[in-house]
């Protein structure tokens, strides 16, 4: 089979987009995915747009007919996909689906949300509407998860508060080289550590903030992108898999299975293993996250995650580099456009054209959590 | 009035909360049989406070999982806690609540889902 490439990726500026509207944005992504991979919209045959929650949000829904109408890519049919916080990574293995199943020769990916109109208590409620009504009616919300979640994995693994923060700082640091970031600006472990508490143990600065963005990706078999452009990335492995509902019911709740399984199908069909991987984009909603996920992917082993952001395994210049667009902690996380923008910056680190933040990568992977780990997507990307 | 602690039982024993169409252990259907936890006593696994809780919920919002080992079986539970502190490891035992939050100012619509329920009260050491 023809593996399938990546011939294009652009983003907007993420943060608090003022007057730009969720279709707004979209288009704005579109616009640049096309420009960057200098293709004509009429040659596109499907576009699929990743957004959780247009209609909550906004109140507008069928918003991927507008942007084909918007971009000119009339006729190519679209759909909308919602998978949560994974909604990004969802619309990758879409579009990748649309041709390795030869239905489509050319598929546009649009990931988008538009959430800072609202307060953050609704914004809260709105993403908190995923969870079952055991949970819901107790007032959970996907925080409060990672404060149940924090606690266990300190008590658990004798891990210390200060490692949870060192994930924030790190991710801080790496935002700052990254011009599309909501926040470029360095923090320290105090600036953390005094924040204000959101759900014990976790405080303001261990969340990601309420983010408006958009990203795009360009998608065609890699026959088609050797006539088009010699700069292109490939798409070797992608897995998703599910896990309980209910966060409750895990047998361990500080593991997450459907990253093991996920990636473990991912891995397969790429013929990689976790040392492999020489940078990685983790979904960093919270900065447990990222720790559990560097264990559950294989990086570090079970309750070790956290002496390797310790010791500085994870940083831009250590041996596995997670988050170098600086994560969704400071880059932002506009829920449908997260898991298309850690692609866009794994895109760029496999072509070298990362600029400051350019590590030496041939095999990069994006791991992609819907929920509080519901659903996860995880995508290995290698350079030709 | 607790009915909402009364678990139900797959047809091999495991004990389901909530219940799904297929036992999420074994994937059986589920029995007529039922464990009421309503009198029992349960560990905290873990907890948090929740201090910038959404619309209609009380705050701070002190949250916990709660795990009870019945006849062999566990099961885990999510709730309140009604007391102002909660550590791993403490005993507790189900508390009624007739509202636990207010379903006119959150997301969902009311008529879609129970509101009523359990909260968790620590026991006395000496209890
Ligand atoms: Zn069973």
């Amino acid at each position: 089979m023809d593996r399938i490439a990546i011939i294009g990726a652009s983003m907007t500026q993420f943060g608090v987009r003022e007057g730009s509207w969720i279709c707004d944005l979209l288009s704005e992504a579109a616009m640049g995915c096309i420009d960057a991979a200098n293709v004509d919209p009429q040659d596109i045959d499907q576009v699929y747009v990743s957004n959780m929650a247009s209609g909550e949000f906004e109140g507008r829904t069928g918003i991927m007919n507008a942007l084909v109408h918007d971009i000119g890519a009339i006729p190519a049919y679209t759909t909308r996909i919602d998978q949560t916080s994974a909604s990004g990574g969802a619309g990758i293995y879409a579009a990748w689906q649309s041709i390795a199943s030869g239905h489509s020769e050319m598929t546009l990916l649009v990931g988008g949300e538009k959430m800072t109109h609202t307060s953050t208590s609704h914004a809260t409620d709105i993403i908190s509407t995923l969870t079952h009504p055991v949970e819901y009616k107790h007032g959970v919300t996907l925080p409060s998860f990672a404060g149940l979640i924090s606690q266990l994995y300190l008590h658990e693994y004798n891990a210390s508060r200060e490692s949870l923060a060192k994930v924030a700082v790190k991710n801080h640091k790496n935002g700052i080289d990254n011009p599309h970031a909501h926040f470029r600006k360095a923090i320290d472990i105090e600036t953390v550590l005094s924040s204000p508490v959101i759900a014990d143990p976790l405080r303001l600065y261990d969340f990601c903030p309420i983010t408006d963005g958009s990203a795009a990706l360009m998608m065609c078999p890699e026959s088609t992108a050797k006539e088009i452009t010699d700069d292109y990335v490939v798409i070797t492995g992608i897995g998703g898999a599910t896990d309980t509902h209910v966060v409750h019911e895990r047998r361990d709740p500080t593991t997450l299975d459907a990253v093991i399984n996920s990636s473990k199908k991912a891995y397969h069909m790429a013929n990689k293993n976790p040392d492999d991987v020489d940078v990685a984009e983790l979904h960093d909603m919270f900065t447990i996250l990222e720790i559990l996920q560097s264990e559950d992917l294989g990086f570090f082993n079970k309750g070790e995650g956290w002496k390797a952001v310790e010791e500085g395994l994870t940083d831009r210049d250590g041996t596995i580099p997670i988050n170098t667009s600086g994560g969704l902690k400071s880059k932002g996380h506009p829920l449908g456009a997260s898991g298309v923008a850690q692609v866009h910056e794994l895109y760029h680190q496999l072509l070298n054209t990362a600029g400051k933040r350019q590590v030496n990568a041939d095999v990069a992977l994006a791991c992609n959590i819907g929920g509080f780990g519901n659903c996860v997507i995880t995508t290995i990307l290698e350079s030709i | 009035m607790n009915l909402d602690l009364i678990v139900k039982k797959c047809i091999k024993g495991h004990l389901c909360y909530p219940t799904h169409a297929l036992c999420p252990n074994c994937r059986s259907i589920m029995s007529e049989e039922t464990v009421n936890l309503s009198q029992l006593e349960g560990t905290v696994i873990t907890w948090t406070t929740s201090t910038v809780p959404p619309p209609g919920v009380r705050s701070p919002n002190i949250l916990a999982i709660v795990e009870y080992e019945v006849g062999g079986e566990s099961v885990k539970l999510i709730g309140g806690i009604e007391n102002e502190s909660v550590k791993i490891g403490d005993k507790v035992r189900p508390v009624y609540s007739s509202q636990l939050r207010d379903p006119d100012h959150c997301q969902r619509v009311m008529e879609c889902q129970k509101w009523s329920g359990h909260r968790f009260e620590i026991l006395d050491k000496d209890n």
